[in-house]
């Protein structure tokens, strides 16, 4: 089992729009993307579960060009309304970081 | 303007991914040796907040926007090429438009030039809106917050997203330069390749990756310029700075960037569907790109953005040092609401009930985060704590933080007894002012592209330029 934080290239979060949260998993070769995408571990119900959402709320892709994995899910808070602890989405990544890849 | 009927290749600049984020100006001057149709900048985002829209204030410094719009009209006339801007000012709400205006009028005068210049208006009118509303012809985004006549009445503003069309419209009539309110980034840069029937997947596409200027590199340094080919049958990019790659990952990777869905982008009139989007190395720092499709849409909807007053706002930061507290901080924190919630009510009768805000960060335990924090244990030695005072007016925000202030100081816990200090404190309440919320999510369903987007065309400077058709 390896940590997703030392395979992927780039974990990240960001806006997309005030409404919506996106995550990207990018990686530098195909062989770890195809690993990663192959095992199965990392998929929409992961995504739910680690944001206490319902997996049908999430929107997940694999994107073989871009060696990239991602999911996007509605905003806990609207960005910049009061409570939000973070304008641009960018530091909700960290739980992603500790996925198990087999 | 170009009056080629066929031509093969056009060749777009885009300066930077915002006005006002600057770039290198040997970047551009390269990107203009290299023979642009045209150049295209975005000049807002609601990606800084909902305060931007609703105060009228930008993100970016003035004289930075002044920066960037005097080197890139200045490129631009050089060349006798069109400049388009667009979401000018942050919010391109009004009050950013006319500033975004001043500043281009300013920098013409200072440079001595003359031109035709286009504004596009696009805030909107409330009562507009609320017909058009009452006619089912906005409709929600998913997710979107509920939506009535009353939001539309409490915004503060409220500005359409607007399409390539705009943009057309003011070239077609003559314009060197468009100014635009709020418009879609990649309208901006997608208007020119579509007046000239250019593939719209290519066209969208190509605007997608320009839109962010040399944000789709490999070895991103600073903000700077990015370069488009595009053909009838695909376009390369890459970016003028010769140290910048391009790598068909870069790029595929590029459309995942702030979108919900990397292979769907929704514009006004339709969709960019990316699915079959090839990408090709042409050397180490260009690449090709081809399959792109564009899937025109039955109905043609405007985006609404809109920010309304949230209150204003006190804030207080403080820390706590002591283990002790640390380890009942939930506890100590849950008192600390209810004594203050008596003390307001003791201060302010029932002048205030339901109308103020208390809410509390701890940073050391879920300040990033809050609930959806899966680490539950502080592993910290010490707590940064940020309360947050939110009233219908500045004054009552400010006493609320004296309030909050005092009873937060001496909060006593079993543990000692007699007066303890249990809060350090750098600095007292910070007013924040004024605190804005993006209130709509919705689309709007114009009887034509143009309808919400009126434009002005002036004469800047003297003379009408002669032979000046590129």
């Amino acid at each position: 089992m390896t940590r997703l934080a030392s395979l992927a290239r780039l974990i990240r979060s960001k806006n997309a729009g005030p409404f919506v949260l996106t995550f990207d998993i990018m990686f530098d070769d195909p062989q770890t993307y195809q690993r990663v995408r192959d095992s199965g571990v990392l998929n929409r119900d992961t995504v739910a579960s680690l944001y206490s959402i319902a997996p049908a709320k999430v929107q997940f892709f694999y994107c073989d060009h871009a060696l990239a994995v991602k999911a996007s899910i509605p905003r806990p808070i609207i960005q910049g309304d009061v409570g939000d602890s973070d304008g641009h989405g960018g530091q909700q990544y960290a739980p992603l970081m500790d996925i198990e890849i087999p | 303007m170009m009056h080629q009927p066929s031509l093969d290749e056009l060749r777009i600049l885009s300066p930077t991914g915002v006005c006002g984020s600057g770039f290198s100006e040997q970047s551009l001057e390269t990107g203009l040796s290299m023979l642009p149709h045209f150049i295209g900048c975005d000049a807002g985002s609601t990606d800084p907040g909902p305060e931007y829209l609703g105060s009228g204030a930008t993100a970016f410094p003035v004289e930075a926007i002044t920066r960037d719009l005097g080197l890139m009209l200045s490129g631009a006339r050089r060349l006798g090429i069109p400049l388009l801007i667009g979401s000018a000012g942050t919010g391109g709400g009004d009050i950013q438009l006319d500033l975004v205006r001043g500043i281009l009028l300013e920098v013409a005068k200072k440079q001595g030039l003359s031109f035709n210049l286009a504004v596009i208006h696009s805030e909107q009118d409330k009562d507009f809106l609320i017909e058009k509303l009452r006619q089912g012809r906005i409709t929600p985004l998913e997710p979107a917050p509920p939506f009535d006549e009353e939001v539309i009445q409490r915004s503060a503003h409220i500005v359409g997203m607007m399409g390539a069309e705009p943009f057309i419209r003011a070239l077609e009539g003559g314009a060197d330069v468009v100014l635009a309110g709020r418009a879609s980034d990649t309208a901006i840069f997608a208007s020119v390749p579509l007046m000239h029937g250019f593939s719209p997947g290519l066209a969208w596409h190509a605007a997608k990756i320009l839109e962010c200027g040399a944000a789709a590199v490999v070895n991103r340094k600073s903000p700077d310029c990015m370069f488009v080919w595009l053909r009838r049958d695909h376009f390369l990019v890459a970016a003028p700075d010769p140290d910048l790659r391009c790598t068909p990952q870069s790029i595929a990777s590029h459309s995942l960037y702030e979108n919900a869905d990397p292979f769907r982008l929704i514009e006004c009139s339709g969709t960019l569907d990316l699915s079959a989007a090839q990408y090709v190395a042409v050397d180490d720092r260009t690449v090709k790109v081809s399959g792109s499709l564009f899937e025109h849409a039955k109905r043609y909807t405007v985006k609404l953005e809109g920010a309304e007053l949230s209150g204003f706002q006190s804030i207080l930061i403080g820390s706590v040092r002591d283990p002790l507290i640390i380890g009942q901080i939930d506890d100590w924190m849950a008192r600390l609401k209810m004594r203050i919630a008596a003390r307001v009510k003791m201060v302010f009768g029932d002048t205030l009930v339901g109308r103020w805000n208390l809410g509390v960060r701890i940073y050391g335990k879920n300040g990033t985060m809050g609930e959806l924090e899966p680490v539950q244990e502080i592993r910290s030695h010490e707590l940064c704590l940020v309360f947050e005072m939110t009233a219908p007016t500045q004054k009552i925000a400010h006493s609320l933080a004296g309030i909050v202030r005092h009873q937060a100081l001496h909060l006593p816990i079993p543990e000692w007894s007699g007066l303890i200090t249990a809060v350090a404190l750098p600095y007292n309440a910070l007013d924040r002012g004024p605190i804005y919320r993006f209130n709509m999510n919705q689309v709007l369903e114009p009887s034509d592209p143009f309808e919400m987007f009126p434009m002005e065309l002036i004469r800047v400077g003297a003379q009408p330029e002669q032979g000046k058709a590129s």
